[in-house]
């Protein structure tokens, strides 16, 4: 667990901001596992603070891809 | 004779101390820097493990009921493709429905659902560079995660990121084939299973 709170506090908010942006000036990227209309699980990529939905439990930050041997 | 000798041998010291006393200093430095080097953190076996439960455990808490039984059962995920001209620009699909079978550490695997022919292998890595220590290697299920996120997310940005190979490059081919025939057997009784479910019961086991 990086960080929590709840986005409808003002100041809760600000810091999560803060730390979603450390982790993605760290290189890193960003989702947030959903369910599709169709009942499925995917993720979605969040590349700013706004991307991610409002009612979203968590994001999950994991290390960029890059092509392996 | 002994006094010309000794005057010689001062006439060298001095001669060599220059050279003599930076590279004793520099030896000097680098044993002080020795002692003073910061304590080597013992080796605890049980932290790899540790950070693969956890893992599990988060990998477990973002795929569906079925996705987990497969990872759980067999050690890999299958994840349908949604690109209607196949996973690669040569489609080689020809619009028919393929999938995915994401293994930890392994390519991602690219077959026609129907036939399984397999299409291509592509192979990707998420490094961790984030860590101040240690290998910048995964968790298994850290990276099945990873995979299954990026794959769902972005299915095409990961493909052109990866590496694209034919099949056979990196998994055997016949034991890809052998895993397939293992999924439709496990599809086969996970279906009994859920048709004789009712709907209010938890899942089978999805503790382990």
């Amino acid at each position: 667990m990086i960080a929590e709170g709840d986005v409808e506090r003002a100041d809760d908010e600000q810091r999560l901001v803060e730390e979603f942006r450390r982790q993605l000036d760290a290189g890193l990227w960003a989702a947030v596992p959903l369910d599709d209309p169709a009942g499925r699980r995917q993720a979605r990529m969040v590349r700013s603070f706004q991307d991610i939905p409002r009612d979203a439990d968590r994001v999950i930050f994991f290390p960029r891809a890059a092509g392996g041997r | 004779m002994l006094l010309a000798l000794v005057a010689t041998a001062l006439v060298a010291v001095a001669l060599l101390s220059e050279e003599l006393i930076p590279r004793a200093e520099e030896l000097w430095s680098r044993f002080r820097a020795r002692r003073h080097m910061a304590p080597v953190m013992p080796y605890d076996p049980g932290r790899e493990r540790r950070a693969e439960q956890r893992a599990r455990a988060l990998l477990q808490s973002c795929v569906n009921e079925e996705e987990w039984g497969m990872y759980r059962d067999l050690g890999f995920i299958r994840v349908w493709g949604t690109l209607s001209d196949g996973p690669a620009d040569t489609s080689a699909s020809g619009g028919a429905a393929y999938a995915y079978l994401i293994y930890p550490h392994r390519a991602i695997v690219a077959y026609l659902a129907q036939t399984h022919r397999l299409l291509n292998e592509y192979c990707v890595a998420f490094p961790d560079e984030t860590r101040p220590y240690g290998s910048t290697r995964l968790p298994d299920s850290d990276d099945v995660l990873a995979k299954w996120m990026a794959l769902t997310g972005d299915e095409r940005r990961l493909i052109s990121t990866a590496n694209m190979h034919l099949p056979g490059r990196q998994l055997d081919p016949a034991r890809v084939k052998r895993d397939l025939w293992r999924l439709s057997q496990w599809e086969r009784a996970w279906m009994r299973e859920m048709s004789g479910r009712s709907p209010s019961e938890t899942p089978l086991d999805s503790a382990s």
